[in-house]
């Protein structure tokens, strides 16, 4: 059974339509392989076995009948920031309780009416703040990378990235074919990166965000984490869409981004950007990026050193219109319409007990910050100075693109870190998404793909920027990058012998 | 920038978020931090800078002005803490 949980959704999608596995089979390989790994690795909040089964029951009926739709049979985990229609939907914070919509996300319709199969909600960081799934109110998530020290296997907990750590830490661990996530500063990329896996955030407007759970709606981005990029692709095209209810969302038609794949990088313009070499950066990132360079190089791209000036503020203009625009979003937690309620002896002292209550310590945090930034007498000094501040990071791509057709440069400054190393000081943690967050300041979108190991033994990615809804380019590249560098799986399977006997047993009996 | 307690108090208030006294003073230093970080955005000269009102460069799609969903009321509070009937309960507002 371990087996099929290995298989990409280009290979899962093949053996369904040859009949060489039906979709129950399938899903239910993934629901055994979730049950043995979830104590250790948490990565899913809330399982639908029951949902799952009956979705895979439909896809058999149609895979039989040859009436196959494009992700038919496909099992796949969803992030808890997605409401999901009768099922609990979280955000992974206390206030939200027990929410069960009563509508799904337009992103999970899509994905529902293509055929894919919901094997469950995923862990995050609440509200999508942070960027080490340890703010999530249901516990972090262990990822299933492991440092390696003098060529031993540590036992050391590591973070799966954030906050889209349920999502990456899924997908590497082979507990679902690929994972629905959320980018806001970084969220989708920097998980993918630190677990070895594929993650696209793509331009804004490109995905609906209705029914998704709302941290900074003019940064926010659906995309997918996955396995490699072809099944990237495959999953953007699914849940890609224009939507009316969601005004932001663009009516342009969705490419094929399987299809382009194979047009390869020849003469592909690739900008190096001066500004991403930061102070201390460690070696190996710098060859890491070097390696890419070689690697498009020797696909027939030409390579391009370019400048974006205004890099460097990009981080702290980002922590001002993030907070700003999530303390407007989660105003609308009261404890009156939905969620938890902590009852005052007032409305106001309602209000205050439940958001008190109901809040964790980062998301209060942005709140406040958040708060302040729009207070009187503040707008101008600093909201208003971030969003001119923004227009300037958007010119400076608006001018690369004068002369390159996408920009290479490492993901994240550093490895996957252990559980507790960046809790104590904000602005530590928040430097995670210095190399992601341009992307969402710009609108554009951007994807991570693996391309090495640290010397712990963990993986590295590297992220290319491209232009306003030109996913299938950045597909292209990304494509050139994983052949090159090959794909970068968990070999030790640590998590299938410390928990339930069974479950254990089927997943040994039949790995080599 | 530094935040003192008086202000974190004020915003709290504002967030509609109780604090504690204790959790007042870790957020003195937290948001002082924060705020001390964000303040090398002085360093850009954006005096001829327009702020950023859109990322994408679309014209927001109006949509005819007529209802189009509705009669929905077992949906709208079944989620919430206290209802009676199809409203929403609160504490006492007017004395």
């Amino acid at each position: 059974m371990t087996e099929l949980t290995k298989l990409t959704i280009a290979e899962a999608r093949e053996k369904l339509r040859a009949k060489e596995v039906s979709a129950t089979e399938l899903t239910k390989a993934f629901i055994d392989a979730i049950e043995t790994a979830n104590p250790s690795i948490n990565a899913y909040v809330l399982q639908t076995p029951e949902l799952a089964l009956s979705q895979a029951k439909e896809s058999d009926k149609r895979l039989k009948a040859g009436d196959a739709r494009p992700l038919e049979g496909l099992p796949l985990g969803n992030k808890d920031l997605f409401c999901t229609k009768d099922v609990r939907t979280t955000a992974c914070s206390k206030i939200l309780d027990d929410f069960k919509p009563t509508y799904e996300s337009t992103v999970g319709s899509n994905l529902w009416n293509a055929g894919a199969v919901m094997l469950g909600k995923l862990n995050c960081d609440e509200f999508a703040m942070g960027s080490s799934n340890e703010t999530s109110a249901f516990g972090p998530v262990v990822s299933p990378w492991r440092r390696k020290k003098d060529g031993k296997t540590t036992t050391d907990k590591l973070v799966p990235g954030g906050s889209s750590g349920g999502s990456s830490a899924a997908v590497s661990a082979n507990l679902c074919l690929a994972a629905t996530a959320t980018d806001t500063g970084g969220s989708i990329r920097q998980p993918a990166a630190l677990t070895g896996t594929v993650g696209i955030k793509p331009t804004y407007g490109r995905c609906s965000r209705w029914g998704i759970v709302a941290f900074a709606s003019s940064l926010d981005q659906a995309g997918p984490i996955a396995k490699t990029v072809r099944d990237a692709a495959i999953m953007l095209r699914a849940m890609a869409s224009h939507d009316p209810k969601d005004s932001t969302s663009v009516a342009a038609p969705v490419p094929d981004y399987e299809m382009a794949l194979a047009q390869g990088v020849k003469g592909l313009r690739v900008g190096v950007p001066k500004e991403y070499r930061v102070e201390g950066m460690s070696k190996e990132i710098e060859k890491l990026w070097q390696d890419g360079i070689a690697w498009l190089k020797a696909a027939g791209a030409t390579i391009h050193d370019i400048s974006l000036p205004h890099t460097k503020y990009a981080l702290p203009a980002y922590y001002i219109v993030a907070p700003a625009e999530a303390s407007s979003n989660l105003a609308r937690y009261d404890g009156v319409r939905y969620g938890l309620r902590v009852p005052g002896k007032d409305l106001i002292d309602t209000y205050e007990n439940t958001r008190a209550a109901g809040f964790g310590k980062e998301v209060r945090r942005r709140i406040l910050i958040g708060t302040y930034v729009l207070s009187a007498g503040y707008y101008d000094a600093y909201y208003l100075k971030a969003q001119k501040v923004r227009t300037l990071i958007k010119r400076d791509f608006d001018d690369a693109w004068k002369s390159v057709d996408v920009v290479l440069t490492p993901t994240t400054p550093s490895p996957a870190f252990g559980f507790g190393e960046k809790t104590g000081d904000p602005i530590a943690m928040y430097l995670e998404d210095i190399f992601t967050v341009t992307v969402n300041m710009a609108g554009l979108p951007g994807i991570s793909v693996p391309a090495g190991l640290s010397s712990e033994g963990t993986p590295l990615g590297l992220q290319l920027i491209g232009k306003p809804f030109d996913e299938a380019t950045l597909f292209r590249a990304a494509q050139a990058i994983e052949d090159a560098a090959g794909r970068f799986v968990v070999e030790d399977r640590w998590w299938a012998g410390t928990t339930a006997k069974t479950g254990a047993k089927k997943a040994g009996s039949k790995s080599k | 920038m530094r935040v003192d307690e008086t202000t974190v108090r004020r915003i709290a208030r504002l967030a509609r978020i109780k604090i504690s006294d204790a959790e007042a003073k870790g957020l003195e230093q937290e948001l002082s931090g924060i705020l001390n970080w964000v303040e090398q955005l002085n360093q850009v000269d954006t005096s001829t800078v327009e702020p950023m009102t859109r990322v994408v460069p679309i014209e927001l799609t109006k949509r005819a002005d007529v209802v189009n969903d509705g009669e929905i009321a077992d949906d709208v509070v079944k989620n919430a803490p206290m209802v009676e009937d199809h409203f929403f309960v609160v504490p006492k507002v007017v004395e």
